[in-house]
């Protein structure tokens, strides 16, 4: 009779001690060895993990009120503008700000020395971070300027939320041009010099679950080494784009929007990062547990590198230009062997998030389930599927006249 | 045979000397420049690679320090710092001498006797977990 687990008896399991969990790596061996029949009855989790730069991140802060009062609406940390369109004392530092100050791609390529993620690394690291804000008085809050400094434990909330982040796979970066171009895939080499690739592969969480069976709004999971939450699906969330037979995307699909407590958080999994010649962002580790109620989440977990493939775009010119065009497709096993081939040339490959600390992530997430002080959640709400019927609008040039 | 990689600063009075000539003519060194530059007070640097028998090798780098150059092992100019490096491996890539590489595991690491300080790793690690100090 077929398996089918529920995630009350696997969480008795996870309390008791007795539940078995292995990575996303792991699962693939032993799937090999014991077969689905016995492994979908012994394994009741797979761990998965990734580390790399997500964009889209940043935190809520609040940080008391001053005497007198303030009513921020412009607001620095470490130089850096936070956004400060909400209530008196709260704002939002995005993972991509830049100081003012910054020379950006004046002095091209720029070198993005300091920004948002790194003053979110700052404030996890437990150092002091300069908070430098101006009102414009109100009866309520007369005070118009305030220079202090706070750390992570001086602030009453410090909420990460992230609005898109653990990309279901992403396409391939190359440079057809003759001059090298400096991109968010990084530094890319001129006339196919090198191919940037992101994406933990077969430890990825979405490419383990690609139509959201298990992961979807309440899924508790790992979130710059602290215990967060998916929120909501992320932004630009597309889960329609081209699939192979393994029902696995062939380019950037679903993605997730993701919650936790700062304070919880480690400066280990939270990075500030610097691209030469297009900005700062933050690295951000995320792990994802994925309760194997039957074979078929089972058979998904079994994916490996050689079964996800990724499609290959032309950052010089298709993708600036939003244009169609597209290089062919690589596996993420020829990705990982260093060299793969485009149109008859050997282009090095350069990877962009890092498959040791997935790896790592995935383990620590492991060992938190089998210590029994991590208990899985069953979402409360799916997260959309392909059936869903979502396609991306793209952003149309109208005639403004007022 | 002793091989190994050098920073020598030069003071502006000793930038015009030929010490690399006298290196190989006294101490009968094999010499490989790196890098070399001069700034507008006439200090300047060279990275390079010397190599000899040892008495030589020994002796050269005595005549240097004896007529006040500063030699400091490369090593001790260009820093990897482990614990800034996020292990994605963009790095190892870039890197032509392949000091920058990884491991069958995956794992980045670093090898300065590799490197012959292009520097084409401190624009592509998104950690800027490079440095180098000269």
């Amino acid at each position: 009779m077929a398996v089918e687990k529920s995630y009350a008896e696997i969480n008795e399991k996870i309390k008791k001690g007795t539940a078995v969990v292995v990575t996303a790596e792991e699962i693939i061996d032993i799937v090999q060895e014991k077969g689905m029949e016995k492994t979908v009855r012994e394994v009741d989790v797979v761990t998965t993990g990734t580390f790399g730069t997500m964009c889209s991140s940043g935190a809520f802060l609040n940080f008391g009120h001053s005497k007198p009062r303030i009513k921020m609406n412009k607001a620095y940390l470490n130089g850096v503008p936070a956004y400060a369109g909400m209530a008196a004392v709260d704002v939002y530092i995005g993972a991509s700000a830049l100081p003012e100050s910054d020379p950006d791609n004046r002095v091209y390529p720029g070198r993005f020395l300091y920004g948002g993620g790194h003053v979110i690394e700052d404030l996890v690291a437990g150092k002091d971070v300069k908070l430098e804000a101006f009102g414009y008085g109100t009866d309520c809050y007369p005070r118009r300027h305030i220079e202090s400094l706070i750390t992570l434990d001086d602030i009453n909330d410090a909420i990460l939320f992230n609005p898109r982040n653990a990309y279901q796979n992403y396409g391939v970066a190359v440079n057809a041009s003759d001059r090298t171009i400096y991109t968010y895939m990084g530094v890319l080499k001129p006339k196919l010099g090198n191919a940037s690739f992101s994406t933990s592969g077969q430890l990825s969480p979405l490419l383990n679950d690609p139509y959201y069976q298990t992961i979807g709004v309440g899924t508790r999971i790992f979130l710059g080494g602290g215990c967060g939450y998916v929120a909501w699906h992320g932004t630009q969330h597309n889960p329609s784009v081209a699939r192979g037979e393994n029902g696995v995307p062939l380019d950037g699909s679903g993605t997730l929007a993701l919650i936790g407590d700062l304070k919880q958080m480690s400066p280990q999994w939270l990075r500030g990062v610097s691209y030469v010649g297009y900005g700062v962002s933050m690295a951000v580790g995320i792990g994802i547990p994925i309760p194997i109620l039957n074979e078929e989440i089972l058979r998904y977990c079994m994916v490996t590198d050689a079964d996800i493939y990724s499609t290959i775009a032309d950052y010089s010119t298709a993708y600036p230009q939003r244009d169609d065009g597209e290089l062919g497709r690589v596996s993420y096993a020829e990705l990982r062997s260093g060299e793969i081939n485009i149109q008859g040339k050997k282009v090095p490959t350069t990877p962009l998030s890092s498959y040791i600390k997935a790896r790592e992530i995935a383990r620590i997430l492991k060992n938190w389930i089998t210590d029994g002080g991590f208990l899985l959640t069953e979402p409360v709400q799916a997260l959309p599927s392909t059936d869903a019927g979502i396609s991306l609008n793209n952003l149309e040039e109208k005639k403004n006249n007022r | 045979m002793v091989a190994n990689k050098f920073v020598l600063r030069f003071s502006s009075t000793l930038v015009e000397q030929p010490i690399l000539y006298n290196l190989v003519k006294d101490y009968d060194l094999i010499i490989n420049v790196l890098k070399a530059d001069i700034n507008p007070h006439k200090e300047g640097y060279v990275v390079l690679e010397l190599s000899g028998d040892s008495e030589n090798y020994n002796g050269g780098l005595e005549y240097l320090k004896g007529i006040g150059v500063d030699v400091t092992p490369l090593s001790g100019t260009i820093f990897w710092s482990k614990d800034r490096c996020l292990q994605c491996g963009a790095c190892t890539s870039f890197c032509p001498s392949g000091a920058l590489f990884m491991t069958s595991e995956r794992e980045v690491c670093f090898d300065d006797s590799r490197c012959i300080v292009c520097e084409s790793c401190l624009d592509v690690c998104m950690a800027r977990a490079v440095e180098v100090s000269f």
